[in-house]
């Protein structure tokens, strides 16, 4: 089924979304570039491939529902709901700003297209699942997603979560882990070991699928596995790259929470080749 | 301020759990709402939950031994419509889960509706750790969450129905000893507006929950004494009824407070928030005193820790002697 994504305009589509990200960071002067550019081809699938949505209309009652867990890295999210036309492009510049739409975190009551507001870690999965649990409940078709980070899941809330998702067999509810392999203090592995991850979430009862997290046949092909899974929830677990299409990012922790400069900017649209 | 006649005798109160008129309400609710539902974690008999359980079955989510998870869980369920009445002890509620209530239910203004059960030294034998003495501060410091400590079983039932038609996150504390039953179900109940049980002018005495009982006592005796005590019953404590607040202290020019909870950011700490900006007068505030509980009868330790008539007769008259 993942013939139906055409990976040559998604890939193009990704790198103008790229190059949006760095350049209200930029503007910002601060953010989370890291995470954000390690998730947004997976965001980009999810909105404009998979989800049930309404963008002239983002409290649609029948949309599917997206929660941020990693709240930090809603550049990535912003970029992408400004695409669809949630709000006008022109406010991705006043990110992080007094009075913006465009909170350092995501805020549900000024941006529109924001389900829940997050910016605490290891909670967003829960609220996944009581939402999803909530649509089951009155027999509704709403599926939801959680993005989540895999520094993230050394909090112990989400395998609260989890149990709680696999106990109520909440096939509606798909997670995902952007396993980007750092956190702010460096290796995940280092920090404090999550592995093996796919073995726990299998452990509480998921339908675990794994994915290159940059491949967007892989990425959508995933989803439509997600969505045909009964009788457990389904968690994605995407290799990825923090920092993913700037070289001087890439794998880089520094590059978890600071903005680049006017240079590195630069430097990084040449790159992409949005330069100008 | 309203004047509220109770008919209940003084000296033998039939007696009742508060936490009975919780589980009464949560079925009064679900009768007129559907999309009420309650959100347990494994304490469901001792807060009377199994009461709504035994009548709504399917609207009831056990989420086991897992209170962050309750919370945030509740939460996603309110972003849905529904109606989340979020039940646990009062420490594990509000302080397990306390960066869950900020950040999802209160910053987002969800409507999940906050069930403290077990709330002060009166729970006994259980001791210091199941005691919730701290919950009205940590709560009302919150942005958008509201607090009502009701005065017994009725007036908990009353608080219970009201907050499940009203927007917004509500924490209402209730308790597990038997307390006096002083309003019946014709007592009137406004959330958000104190209410003066009996009238005075030398002293106010301001109390939430069992106190409101111990303070009618303490007027009593005040009365004996030649002391004209008013008596309010301040359910509501935040929004906190100011205008109450500052016509009892008009009135009486020296106000006391009295609640079952820590003195640092309770119910007297919002009342003297009021005062001190608005009308001050001399104050005194009967509460616990920056200690935790311990196990014990539940009579013998609100007597060890001050929280009775005696204490609260003391504090009126050192606050009545401040006045100039
Ligand atoms: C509860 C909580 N603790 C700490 C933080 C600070 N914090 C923000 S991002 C982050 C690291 C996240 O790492 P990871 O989940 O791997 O995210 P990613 O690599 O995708 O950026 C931390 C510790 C927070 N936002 N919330
Ligand atoms: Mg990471």
């Amino acid at each position: 089924m993942a013939q139906n994504i055409d990976v040559q305009e998604a890939a193009a589509h990704c790198t103008l979304l790229r190059a949006d990200l760095l350049r209200m960071l930029n503007a910002a002067g601060s953010g989370h570039p890291g995470g954000s550019l390690s998730c947004l081809d997976i965001l980009y699938v999810l909105y404009n491939h998979v989800m049930k949505q309404d963008p002239k209309n983002p409290k649609w009652d029948g949309r599917d529902r997206f929660v941020l867990s990693k709240g930090h890295v809603n550049p990535a999210l912003y970029v992408v709901l400004a695409d669809l036309g949630y709000f006008p492009k022109s406010e991705l510049m006043t990110l992080r700003k007094f009075g913006s739409i465009l909170q350092g975190h995501p805020y549900m009551h000024k941006t529109p297209g924001l389900d829940v507001s997050s910016g605490s870690l290891g909670q967003g999965l829960s609220v996944a699942a009581g939402m999803a649990a909530a649509a089951k409940a009155d027999g509704k078709p709403n599926r939801v997603y959680a993005m989540m980070g895999d520094g993230e899941q050394e909090e112990g809330e989400i395998w609260e979560a989890a149990m709680s998702a696999a106990h109520f067999k909440l096939d509606n509810l798909c997670g995902i882990v952007d396993h980007n392999h750092l956190q702010i203090d460096g290796n995940v592995e280092d920090v404090m070991n999550i592995e093996p991850i796919a073995d726990k979430w299998r452990a509480f009862g998921w339908n675990v699928i794994g994915i290159d997290g940059h491949d967007y046949a892989q990425i959508l092909d995933a989803f439509e596995k997600a969505q045909e899974c009964k009788g457990k929830p389904t968690v994605i677990i995407a290799e990825t790259v923090k920092g993913k299409g700037v070289s001087f990012m890439e794998n880089q922790a520094g590059w978890h929470g600071a903005a680049p400069n006017d240079e590195q900017l630069k430097q990084a649209l040449k790159e992409l080749g949005q330069e100008g | 301020m309203k004047n509220v006649k109770l008919t209940f005798d003084l000296d033998n109160p039939s007696m009742k759990p508060s936490r009975d008129g919780y589980g009464d309400g949560l079925n009064d609710a679900a009768a007129k709402n559907p999309n009420v539902v309650a959100i347990g974690a494994d304490i469901t008999a001792s807060t009377r939950v199994d009461w709504f359980v035994k009548e709504h079955p399917d609207s009831f989510y056990d989420l086991g031994i897992a209170e962050q998870n309750q919370m945030a869980f509740a939460a996603g369920m309110s972003l849905m419509g529904k109606v989340p009445f979020v039940c646990n002890y009062g420490v594990f509620l509000a302080g397990r889960a306390w960066d869950q209530i900020r950040t999802t239910v209160c910053y987002n203004n969800l409507n999940v509706k906050l069930g403290g059960a077990h709330g002060g030294i009166s729970v006994g034998p259980d001791g210091a750790t199941h005691q919730a003495l701290e919950e009205i501060s940590i709560m009302r410091c919150l942005p958008n969450m509201k607090v009502i400590v009701p005065a017994d079983s009725w007036e908990t039932r009353k608080a219970t129905r009201a907050v499940a038609e009203l927007d917004g996150p509500y924490y209402v504390r209730f308790g597990r000893e038997k307390v006096p039953e002083i309003t019946d179900e014709s007592t009137p109940f406004e959330v958000g507006k104190a209410y003066c049980v009996q009238d005075g002018t030398d002293v106010a005495l301001i109390a939430c929950g069992v106190m409101v009982y111990h303070s009618m006592l303490a007027a009593r005796e005040l009365a004996k004494e030649g002391i004209s005590a008013m008596v309010v019953n301040c359910h509501t404590i935040k929004p906190i009824d100011r205008e109450a607040i500052v016509e009892a202290a008009k009135k009486t020019g020296a106000v006391v407070t009295a609640e079952e909870h820590q003195l640092m950011g309770g119910m007297g700490s919002a009342v003297s928030e009021v005062l001190s900006t608005e009308y001050p007068v001399p104050m005194q505030m009967v509460g616990v005193q920056d200690r935790f509980g311990q196990s014990g009868d539940p009579d013998e330790l609100m007597n060890a820790y001050g929280l009775n008539a005696e204490e609260i007769c003391k504090a009126a008259k050192r606050a009545i002697a401040m006045k100039k």
